[in-house]
């Protein structure tokens, strides 16, 4: 962009960028008068954080290091501009857009993401996901995952960390018990399971990321008892769309 | 909109008098006497900057003033212990609480940071029975810590959460059903999770006091024939601010029960489904007609703009219009903001462009504060609005005090333009996206601009910079900023002098929070001589270091030097010379004892 390489070339030297934000923020600057941009669901850094705040109530640090560190692997490539802990400092991604930059608060970013029709922008896709027999739902944004996988590791870091012993019954204290909680989630005994666009149900997994994240409204994680029927449906469903 | 408290200064964290024993100095009757007469003419001052000098008059005046404020402001929550101010101030009925820094709204505070309202609800359970109201602003709230302060007050009247977590519709039904003197539940901008608890049928039957129920923030399905019934029993209602879910006809149903409203927010302002040609609806119109007190309109969360006429009846009357959720052109605009000439608060998307930015300034001579917010938060070569619309308004709207503006271009001469036109400016907050963007005409940095800012109005005491700026820029902030308490710095700057030309020039500042600019140890240690005046200081990814911060935290034992990075573990901490991420720091009688691992206290 013009103005920009004006710039650079009046203050005379590229390195006058370096002094300010080191080569990851000289990158992205460039980057960003280029004029490329940033889907708004890519960049993981500032999205993994709202992710995390998503994640509202009784999150323990625990449980926010973990969903931080998955989504956070770019984190250090973004914000950890100077190097803090004398790391060598990454490169972040070309399309990179800053933390926190502009300044308009999360709440209204969100919600004018969703709203934004301008092209080249993807859409948040948040879901609502429930667990049986969890006090509180939560919320994903599925575009922040590239495979069922990711979205599996995310899932089981949102629901095994419920602080033990401040909600009220003896059976809720053994639900909120953490390996138990893990092994209920590894074990076939809990099913996730999704609303798609037709209002069915459907076993997570059948169909293509791709497919899943455009159908899929809203997650249950669901007591195997009560999954046995979705199966075959799921089946059928993709013979007929194929 | 966010609404804060009347001005209030910082200084409520005073140590308490040594001893508290009543009568050491003087005969035990004269100074009862002197008290008793005291605390009967201090109920009449109410500003709390008097109040704080009242109480430094002496010992015994200090006592009489603690023992009538009424209202508590802790303006840093880490400032003071709980235990502390509780001690000090026995009759308070109304606290004020204020928690997070402010760029943890932009994603700069790593998540459970702190500033939790537990140890504060639990402290207030016990010492203030008779607590009436509770404003909490970048608050960590539980549904817990909620249930504890709808149980322990009995004659509660008034929450207002601002940007606060943590909650869900879970707490916010125990407030419904316990706190039966409730007038005012004013949540904003706050993150509210969606536990499925039907909060709006928990009121209490019966006719109630709610003079104030503001919840667009909240992001979940209400039930919405509980509310119909609730805003019919609620006479004395003047504030109702709906949220998303909420569509035109139900908004409809709503405003023929409650005539007598001021501040409205209309939720969606689109049907729920598709209206069919022919379908009978309603006339919107007449119902915002028959809303004659009708001063302050906000929502339009999902406007189709075809509705817009129905606010015309009312526009002749507003002071107040949040379209900032709203996706509307200039055309769109101007049917509106033509009618709107006693307007003084406007908040607007930037899809209105330069020319919706003309419309305002043509109509709207009573402007006192503006907000432009962007719809694509993008660094672009081009945006919407730019330096025209801005000299538009800066050249129409003679009575601004307040602006917020987002833009992908600006000039210095329109900055310029608007220091010489809007004298009474006490806020200017530009956020030019493009970082380290020069004027778009002249190619230079913007420090002539901002620089006249600081020169020309006076009354300023807030102020946001932004684009390409030199050390010089901050030079005229120190030379002619005097009364500028709050400042914002981001990706600004050469060196640290700027710093420097801050710290030891603009003796009011009470509040600095600085990103991604070159200051480093020897600027930080120019301030030494202030920062017991200051609320806090921020500085995120600049140059400071560990030793340096340790320095100061050295030198001046009344600071919290909080220093932490996001990926920050307790064993990992670094090297004295390493460059911190995050420091931030701030005055305080208390050491936290909730600080997560990744901080690190010096």
């Amino acid at each position: 962009m013009e103005v920009g390489q004006k710039r650079v070339n009046m203050l005379g030297e590229d390195e006058t960028e370096l002094r300010l934000g080191l080569p990851g923020g000289g990158g992205d600057h460039v980057a960003a008068k280029n004029g490329t941009h940033t889907a708004k669901g890519s960049y993981n850094g500032k999205r993994g954080f709202n992710e995390t705040m998503d994640l509202k109530l009784k999150l323990s640090s625990k449980e926010t290091a973990a969903a931080t560190v998955d989504e956070g692997k770019d984190l250090p490539k973004e914000r950890n501009l100077l190097g803090g802990s004398g790391d060598s400092v990454k490169p972040p991604p070309a399309k990179a857009q800053v933390v926190g930059w502009p300044p308009v608060r999360s709440f209204r970013r969100n919600i004018l993401a969703q709203k934004s029709s301008t092209g080249g922008h993807e859409d948040a896709a948040f879901v609502k996901v429930s667990m049986d027999g969890a006090p509180y739902l939560r919320k994903v944004d599925l575009k922040m995952y590239k495979s069922y996988q990711e979205l599996s590791d995310a899932l089981g870091n949102m629901f095994s960390s419920f602080t033990i012993g401040t909600c009220g019954s003896q059976g809720m204290k053994d639900f909120m018990n953490e390996s138990k909680l893990m092994d209920l989630l590894n074990s076939s005994d809990y099913v996730p399971s999704y609303e798609d666009k037709d209002g069915d149900w459907m076993h997570v997994g059948d169909v293509p990321w791709e497919m899943f994240v455009d159908s899929c409204k809203r997650l249950r994680i669901m007591k195997g008892t009560e999954a046995i029927g979705l199966a075959p449906r799921a089946m059928e469903k993709c013979k007929n769309r194929s | 909109m966010s609404h804060d408290p009347a001005e209030m200064s910082e200084d409520d964290e005073r140590a308490p008098p040594a001893d508290r024993g009543r009568a050491e100095y003087a005969s035990p009757h004269a100074d009862q006497v002197l008290e008793n007469v005291l605390e009967n003419v201090l109920v009449f001052l109410t500003c709390r900057r008097d109040r704080n000098s009242v109480s430094l008059v002496c010992k015994s005046w200090c006592r009489a003033e603690a023992l009538t404020r009424p209202e508590l402001f802790i303006g840093n929550c880490y400032a003071v212990s709980p235990a502390r101010a509780t001690e000090r101030f026995e009759r308070v009925r109304s606290v004020a609480l204020k928690g997070k820094p402010r760029f943890a709204d932009f994603s700069l505070l790593p998540p459970d940071w702190g500033a939790h309202f537990a140890p504060w609800v639990s402290a207030m359970a016990g010492a203030y029975p008779g607590l009436e109201k509770v404003y909490l602003k970048r608050m960590s709230v539980t549904d817990e810590d909620l249930a504890v302060l709808a149980r322990s007050f009995p004659r509660f009247k008034e929450l207002a959460l601002v940007c606060c977590e943590g909650f869900g519709t879970s707490g916010l039904a125990v407030v419904a059903s316990h706190c039966r003197q409730l007038r005012v539940l004013d949540l904003i901008e706050s993150e509210v999770t969606d536990d499925e608890v039907d909060w709006i049928s928990c009121f209490p039957d019966g006719a109630t006091s709610l003079e104030s129920l503001i919840f667009d923030c909240v992001e979940c399905p209400i039930n919405f024939d509980a509310l119909e019934k609730l805003v019919a029993r609620s006479s004395s209602l003047k504030k109702l601010r709906l949220n998303i879910y909420v569509c035109i006809g139900q908004l409809y149903r709503l405003m023929i029960r409650a005539p007598q409203l001021t501040h409205l927010g209309t939720g969606s302002f689109s049907p729920s489904e598709i209206v069919q040609q022919g379908d009978q609806e309603p006339d919107y119109a007449s119902a915002f007609a028959a809303c004659r007190s009708l001063v302050c309109l906000s929502g339009f969360r999902e406007i189709i703009p075809d509705y817009l006429p129905a606010i015309y009846p009312v526009c002749a009357n507003l002071t107040s219009l949040n379209f900032s959720y709203a996706n509307i052109n200039a055309e769109q605009l101007r049917s509106v903001i033509s009618r709107c000439h006693k307007l003084q608060i406007f908040w607007v998307l930037d899809s209105i462009c330069d020319e919706g930015l003309q419309a305002v300034a043509a109509t709207c001579k009573d402007l006192r504060e503006l907000r432009v917010f962007p719809i694509d938060a993008m660094e672009n070569n081009e945006g919407p609005v730019s330096d025209v619309g801005f000299l538009a308004i800066a050249e129409g709207c003679r009575k601004l005090q307040s602006i917020l503006y987002f833009c992908q271009q600006m000039t210095n001469a329109a900055v310029i333009a608007m220091s010489n036109n809007c004298p009474d400016l006490v806020v200017f907050r530009l956020c030019i996206i493009p970082r380290y963007q020069a004027d778009r005409i002249t190619e230079e940095p913007m420090d002539e601009g901002f620089g006249a800012i600081v020169k020309n109005c006076k009354k300023l005491t807030r102020l946001a910079v932004s684009g390409l700026l030199t050390d010089r820029a901050f030079s005229y902030i120190g030379q002619y900023g005097k009364l500028v308490q709050t400042l914002s710095v981001a990706f600004n700057g050469d060196s640290d002098m700027g710093l420097k030309y801050v710290l030891e020039g603009c003796s009011s500042l009470q509040k600095l929070e600085i990103r991604d600019s070159p200051f480093g140890d020897s600027a930080l240690l120019s301030g030494l001589h202030h920062y017991y005046n200051m609320r806090f200081l921020w500085m995120s990814s600049c140059r400071v270091t560990r030793r340096g911060c340790r320095e100061i935290a050295r030198q001046m034992p009344g600071l919290v030097v909080e220093v932490f990075s996001w990926n920050n573990n307790a064993q990992d901490r670094g090297e004295e010379n390493d460059i911190v991420e995050t420091l931030y720091m701030y005055r305080s009688l208390a050491r936290r004892v909730d600080a997560p691992k990744y901080v690190e206290i010096l």
